[in-house]
C-alpha cells in the first residue's frame, strides 16, 4: 500500500512501532503531488525542502521515543493561512509574492506537534466562493471527476485529502467553506465553533463567522487534529479562554438527534435524502433518537450572510492598499490613484463584488435597511437554534443539496453560486460547530460522486458531535478514491 | 436597481478603480443580488435586538504594554515593501 493512503492514526501505528519512518510518508505525500497535481491544481506552492528537514527532525524525535499525536505526520494548508517564510497568496493576484513574515498560532502549534507542512493548497480568492473556481491561480479540479469542481472556499484541501496529496489539510469555514468541498470530495470536514481555534495568522474574511478546521480521512483524525489546534490565545482576542477538546467515544446510546425540516425541502436531490435516511436507520439501532425540529428562519440564512459577509469584507479587504505588502499598480501619479488601481488591478471578480456589495450595504443611507436589519434576522436565527438545542443535542442535515457540479455551470451567476451555501450558513451565523461526513456515492451523468450529510451542535458540545460522527462512520463505509 | 452612478460612487467609496465593462457587469449582478436580499425585509424583526457578538465570548484582554516582536520577523515584513530608513513609502498625497 502506498503510505499516502494512509490516514492519521494508520500512520501513527507504523511512525510509532518503527515499520516506516517519516522521511517515508513524507516522500510518498511529495511523489503523490508530483504525480497528481499538473491535473487537479489542488497545490499552490510546495516546500519541499522544508518538508523534508521536519521529517528528518520528526524521525530523530522518534527514535529518541519521543510520541505526540501528529509526531511525523505531513499535512497541507489553507492558503490564507500564514506560514512564516513561505508564500501565503489568499489564491490572489494581490498577494501574488507575498511571503508571510509569521506563522499562525496553529501552524505553530501543529510545528511544536512534530507535524510536516508539504506547501499550501487553492482556494476561492481570499476564500469568497463554494467552488475554488475564482483562484486567481485556476480552480482545482475534483479527483472523482476532473471536469467537476472540488468545492469551495477550501476545495485545494479537501482535494488534496480526497486523493491522498497528505495525511491531512487545514482549512477555513466562514459560511460552509470546510463542510461544503469535503461533501464534494468525499471526505470529513470539521467547522470548530466560533472562537474554538486560534485565528492569529488567518488572512481575515469575515471576523464574525471565520473559523479554522480540518479536512480528514476519517472521523478520529479530525478530531486528533482538533485537540491540537484549539484552545485559546492571547494573540487572538476572540478566543474562549480554557482548553477545548473533543474524547474519541463511539457510544451514542440516548443522544437526540433533531431534523429540521426547513432542510429537507425544496431543491435537495432525492438521493441525498435517501442518504440521510439511511444515516438515521443506522443511529437508530445504535441508540440514538430521533425527531423533527423547526428552525423557521432558515430561508433568511443566505440573505443575511450575503449582507454581512459582504460588509465585513469590504472591510478586511480595505487594508490591501499597495502600500506595505501586496500587488502595487505601476503609472498611478497620487496616492488615490495608485490605491485605485492596485486595487483595481489586484482583486478578482468575486473580492471586487463582495467589495462593492459591502461598501453599499455599510453606506449613508442604506446601513440600517441591509446591514442592521441583517444582524436583528441573525438574531431570529440564533434563536432558532437555542430552542432546537433545548430538545435535542444535535442536529443532522444535508451538507449541500446536490453533489458536485460542473466548472463552470455557475461560474456566470454569483447568486446561483450565493445558494450553494443553503444548509451551512446557518451553523455559522450561529457560531455553532458543525461536521460534514460521507453518506455514500450517486451516480451522475455517469460519474460516480460522494455525498454527504452535517451534524450540527452547540458551542461547547465537542463531545457529543464527535460521538455521533464516529458512530456514523463506524456503521456507513466510507468509499475511497485511488486516484493516480 | 443600481444606477451607474450609484455603482461609480460605491467604486469610488471602496478605492477600487474599474473598467465601464465591469461597471455594467457589476451593476446588473448587485443588483439581481440585492433583489434576492431583499426579502429580508420580509422578517419581523420588531421584538429583537440586532446580534453584535455570538456565544457569549468576552474580549480576552492583556495588559496593554508594548512587547518587543521577533526582529527578523519584523524585518521581513518590512521587506515587502519600499522603504527608506526604516519608513514605509509612499506616494504623494496631494
Amino acid at each position: 500500500m502506498e503510505l499516502n493512503r494512509l490516514n492519521i492514526q494508520e500512520a501513527r501505528a507504523k511512525l510509532d512501532s518503527g515499520e516506516i519512518t517519516a522521511q517515508e510518508l513524507t516522500e510518498a505525500c511529495l511523489e503523490q503531488i508530483a504525480a497528481t497535481n499538473d491535473r487537479l491544481n489542488a497545490v499552490l506552492t510546495l516546500c519541499t525542502e522544508r518538508a523534508r528537514a521536519e521529517a528528518l527532525e520528526a524521525d530523530r524525535r522518534l527514535k529518541a521515543g519521543d510520541r505526540g499525536p501528529l509526531l511525523g505526520i505531513p499535512y497541507l494548508c489553507k492558503d490564507n493561512i500564514m506560514t512564516k517564510g513561505i508564500r501565503t497568496t489568499a489564491a490572489s493576484k494581490i498577494l501574488e509574492n507575498y511571503v508571510a513574515p509569521y506563522d499562525a498560532t496553529i501552524i505553530k502549534k501543529l510545528k511544536t506537534a512534530g507535524a510536516i507542512l508539504l506547501g499550501k493548497t487553492n482556494l476561492d480568492e481570499f476564500a469568497h466562493g463554494a467552488s475554488t473556481e475564482n483562484s486567481a491561480f485556476g480552480p482545482t479540479k475534483n479527483p472523482w471527476d476532473l471536469d467537476r469542481v472540488p468545492g469551495g472556499s477550501s476545495g485545494g484541501s479537501a482535494a488534496a485529502v480526497a486523493a491522498d496529496l497528505c495525511i491531512f489539510a487545514l482549512g477555513s469555514d466562514t459560511g460552509g467553506s470546510i463542510r461544503c468541498p469535503a461533501a464534494f470530495c468525499g471526505v470529513v470536514g470539521y467547522k470548530s465553533a466560533y472562537g474554538a481555534v486560534s485565528r492569529f495568522g488567518l488572512l481575515s474574511m469575515t471576523s464574525s463567522t471565520d473559523v479554522i478546521g480540518p479536512i480528514t480521512k476519517t472521523v478520529a483524525d479530525a478530531a486528533i487534529v482538533y485537540n491540537i489546534i484549539a484552545g485559546s490565545d492571547e494573540l487572538d482576542a476572540t478566543t474562549y479562554q480554557g482548553e477545548r477538546g473533543a474524547e474519541l467515544n463511539h457510544d451514542i446510546a440516548g443522544l437526540r438527534i433533531g431534523l429540521p425540516a426547513e432542510y429537507y425541502t425544496g431543491g435537495l436531490d432525492p438521493e441525498i435524502k435517501a442518504g440521510l435516511d439511511n444515516v438515521i436507520a443506522k443511529l437508530t439501532e445504535a441508540g440514538a433518537t430521533f425527531g423533527e425540529v423547526s428552525l423557521t428562519h432558515t430561508d433568511y440564512g443566505i440573505p443575511v450572510y450575503y449582507i454581512l459577509t459582504p460588509s465585513e469584507v469590504s472591510s478586511n479587504l480595505a487594508r490591501f492598499d499597495g502600500i506595505a505588502w501586496g500587488f502595487k499598480a505601476k503609472e498611478a501619479k497620487d496616492l488615490q490613484e495608485f490605491y485605485r488601481k492596485s486595487r483595481g488591478q489586484g482583486f478578482g471578480p468575486e473580492a471586487k463584488r463582495r467589495i462593492m456589495l459591502g461598501t453599499f450595504a455599510l453606506s449613508a443611507g442604506y446601513f440600517d435597511a441591509y446591514y442592521k436589519k441583517a444582524q436583528a434576522v441573525r438574531t431570529l436565527i440564533c434563536q432558532d437554534f437555542d430552542n432546537a438545542f433545548k430538545d435535542f443535542d444535535l442536529l443532522l442535515t444535508p451538507t449541500a443539496p446536490h453533489p458536485a457540479f460542473k466548472i463552470g455551470e455557475k461560474s456566470n451567476d454569483p447568486l446561483a453560486m450565493y445558494l450553494e451555501d443553503i444548509y451551512v450558513t446557518g451553523a455559522s451565523l450561529a457560531g455553532l460547530q458543525a461536521i460534514s461526513l460521507p453518506t455514500g456515492l450517486m451516480d451522475k451523468d455517469g460519474s460516480k460522486l460522494p455525498i454527504a450529510g452535517q451534524l450540527i451542535a452547540p458551542i461547547r458540545a465537542e463531545n457529543n458531535l464527535f460521538r455521533a460522527a464516529l458512530a456514523w462512520e463506524d456503521k456507513i463505509k466510507m468509499n475511497k478514491i485511488n486516484f493516480i | 436597481m443600481l444606477t451607474n452612478e450609484q455603482i461609480k460612487h460605491i467604486a469610488d467609496l471602496a478605492h477600487l478603480e474599474l473598467t465601464p465593462a465591469e461597471e455594467v457587469k457589476y451593476g446588473e449582478q448587485l443588483s439581481a443580488i440585492l433583489n434576492y436580499i431583499d426579502k429580508l425585509s420580509e422578517a419581523d424583526t420588531a421584538k429583537v435586538s440586532i446580534t453584535s457578538q455570538i456565544g457569549g465570548l468576552v474580549n480576552a484582554w492583556r495588559e496593554d504594554e508594548v512587547r518587543p516582536w521577533d526582529r527578523e520577523e519584523v524585518e521581513a515584513a518590512l521587506a515587502q515593501s519600499d522603504t527608506d530608513e526604516g519608513r514605509v513609502k509612499v506616494k504623494r498625497v496631494l
